[in-house]
């Protein structure tokens, strides 16, 4: 089943220097290991390609339910030197809930996850 | 004074947030010190670049280069410091905290309330008229990220002054401030600085250190942990317009309750704090300051009743031997400008003009370090993660520029309204006049020993 990484999980984002940083909380305590398995280094790379320009660092916070990405080159050189609209990275964290996730249906059931909606 | 005098595990010490940056909400110092009972107030006033801004005041007027906004602040929370013993903790002081704690003399004398004040300064982190002399000692002051050396950008350098944290704060407190300005002090100082004070926690006692540096992170952005900016919910947070600040309720073991005032709009639940907690972090296992290295997943949060959230389990290990230094270096030129699309084809039109205006600025010849193309309402906050969804009924092209040469970034300001008249039809939003040239100043991140700065305690009364 497609599940919406935007119905599982809330985030925010923000900056130090050319690096973004991404928090991505589970909106329910039982919902946490599917983030863990799902929001991979190698799925959150592959999701940010053409954005970015450089690495991404992961780090797990189970007392909080939370991943943090650190995403490098995210801001075109950062604070003062960017030239984008979004120079200190604070929608970063909604461009991460854009991503869907393919759950298998039954464990979709088991944990209750609300579809993706069709297009 | 403290809301009470005896030292037991029961007491309770508040320390307010009123100010998350410089800019933000006037309104809110007075709020929080009329709004309730509380002992401390904290304003935060420098970001990244603040400083270099205020060296460059500075050097146009010596008596300039603090936060200007802060003794308005003062002003309005006067009476609560003179009548009801709050203190103030701030970082307005910029690069020129003597002179701020005149400026706020000043406003005291004129409400016939300095004799009222003891004013703490606390100076030593500015570390600009010491660059050549620490480059020389042996202390190159490496970018953080590059590892170039600042010998590189030395003629460029507009300000640099070292993070500095609690120790000095305290000493203010411990000899009667009750008005306490400092220049760069790590804004989580600002919280933990009061609490350690009044607490008695050592300098080694790593845990409730880092509790006090964590209640400062939560409470330094201000409302982004009471409802502001908080994606949880947001439908459903009550009365924005009423934001409450938040407040810290502390106790000497190191825990600490998140509240704000009664009958105040916004929201502190789990998922507020969490918001804040992750925001700006980089690894959670080690958030570094000059105090204390704090463990972020030993956070503990849990709803304590409405808008309150309990915090603990926090654990913190040793400080390094280092300092971080915040350098602000000019690093050429930059402008930006735009142009409204309308439907039909708002983006068609938008991305012809973007292509028209490219080829003239390849035709004169003018050289750009990067030319940066956003489409407003189609494109410019996701990229190419934004999925295509019909025809955008308006177009904002966003053009920006960036050159070491301050005449080509010039040049490129006077030809974006020629557009209007010599490129794609359904066009507006030009009412503004020319994009104005920006000096860039960028950040230089660098680390030096801790034994090279010493910081400085005046007690002004």
């Amino acid at each position: 089943m497609k599940v919406r990484l935007l119905d599982l999980a809330h985030a925010r984002s923000g900056d130090k220097g050319d690096m973004a940083n991404v928090g991505v909380i589970a909106l329910r305590p039982e919902w946490y290991p599917l983030l863990v398995e799902h929001l991979t280094l190698a799925r959150v790379k592959q999701h940010f390609a053409g954005v970015i320009t450089g690495d991404v660092q992961r780090y797990e916070l189970p007392n909080l339910r939370a991943i943090n990405f650190l995403l490098q080159g995210a801001l075109d050189g950062g604070g003062t030197m960017s030239l984008k609209m979004d120079a200190q990275g604070k929608v970063f964290s909604t461009a991460m809930l854009r991503m869907v996730l393919d759950v298998p249906d039954e464990q979709a059931r088991t944990l209750g996850l609300p579809p993706a909606p069709t297009p | 004074m403290s809301s009470s005098t005896t030292k037991d595990s029961n007491r309770v010490v508040r320390v307010a947030s009123g100010q998350g940056f410089w800019g933000d909400w006037l309104d809110a110092p007075r709020r929080q010190v009329e709004g309730g009972q509380v002992d401390y107030l904290m304003l935060d006033y420098l970001a990244e670049v603040t400083m270099s801004i205020l060296q460059k005041q500075k050097e146009r007027d010596p008596q300039m280069g603090y936060a200007r906004d802060f003794i308005g602040a003062m002003e309005s929370v006067l009476p609560a410091v003179v009548e009801r013993g709050v203190k103030v903790i701030a970082n307005a002081g910029g690069v020129n905290p003597v002179a701020c704690a005149h400026a706020v003399h000043d406003v005291a004398r004129k409400a016939g309330a300095a004799g009222k004040l003891k004013i703490g300064v606390v100076t030593g982190d500015d570390l600009l008229p010491r660059i050549d002399e620490l480059i020389a000692s042996g202390h190159p002051l490496t970018h953080m990220e590059t590892g170039a050396p600042l010998s590189t950008v030395r003629d460029r350098v507009l300000s640099a002054n070292a993070y500095i944290g609690s120790t000095p704060i305290v000493e203010a407190l411990a000899r009667g401030a009750n008005v306490v300005v400092t220049g760069r002090s790590t804004d989580t100082a600002l919280t933990m600085a009061p609490l350690r004070h009044e607490f008695g926690w050592a300098a080694d006692d790593w845990d409730r250190l880092a509790a006090g540096i964590i209640a400062g992170h939560i409470i330094e952005c201000g409302a982004q942990c009471s409802g502001g900016n908080c994606l949880y919910d947001w439908r459903n947070i009550p009365d924005l317009a009423n934001i409450g600040y938040p407040i810290v309720e502390a106790t000497a073991d190191g825990t600490f309750t998140v509240v704000k005032h009664p009958n105040t709009g916004g929201r502190i639940n789990v998922p507020s704090v969490t918001e804040q907690c992750v925001y700006e972090m980089g690894d959670p296992n080690s958030y570094i300051t000059p105090d204390v290295v704090a463990d972020f997943t030993t956070i503990h949060l849990e709803d304590d009743g409405e808008n309150r959230v309990r915090v603990f389990g926090i654990k913190g290990r040793p400080a390094t031997d280092k300092l971080k230094v915040s350098i602000a270096y000019r690093s050429g030129y930059k402008a930006v400008g735009t142009l409204l699309y309308a439907w039909p084809d708002a983006l068609e039109k938008a991305q012809l003009a973007d292509r028209v205006l490219r080829e003239r600025l390849d035709a004169m010849g003018l050289k750009f370090d990067k030319v940066l193309t956003e489409f407003v309402g189609v494109s410019s906050a996701h990229g190419p993660l934004t999925p295509h969804v019909g025809e955008a009924p308006e177009v904002q092209l966003r053009i920006g520029v960036r050159s070491t040469e301050r005449s080509s970034v010039e040049r490129f300001t006077r030809e974006i309204a020629p557009l209007v008249l010599n490129g794609p039809p359904s066009v507006t939003g030009f009412a503004g006049g020319r994009p104005k040239v920006e000096e860039i100043v960028a950040y230089w991140p660098a680390l030096v020993d801790k034994t090279v700065v010493q910081t400085r305690v005046e007690v002004l009364s």
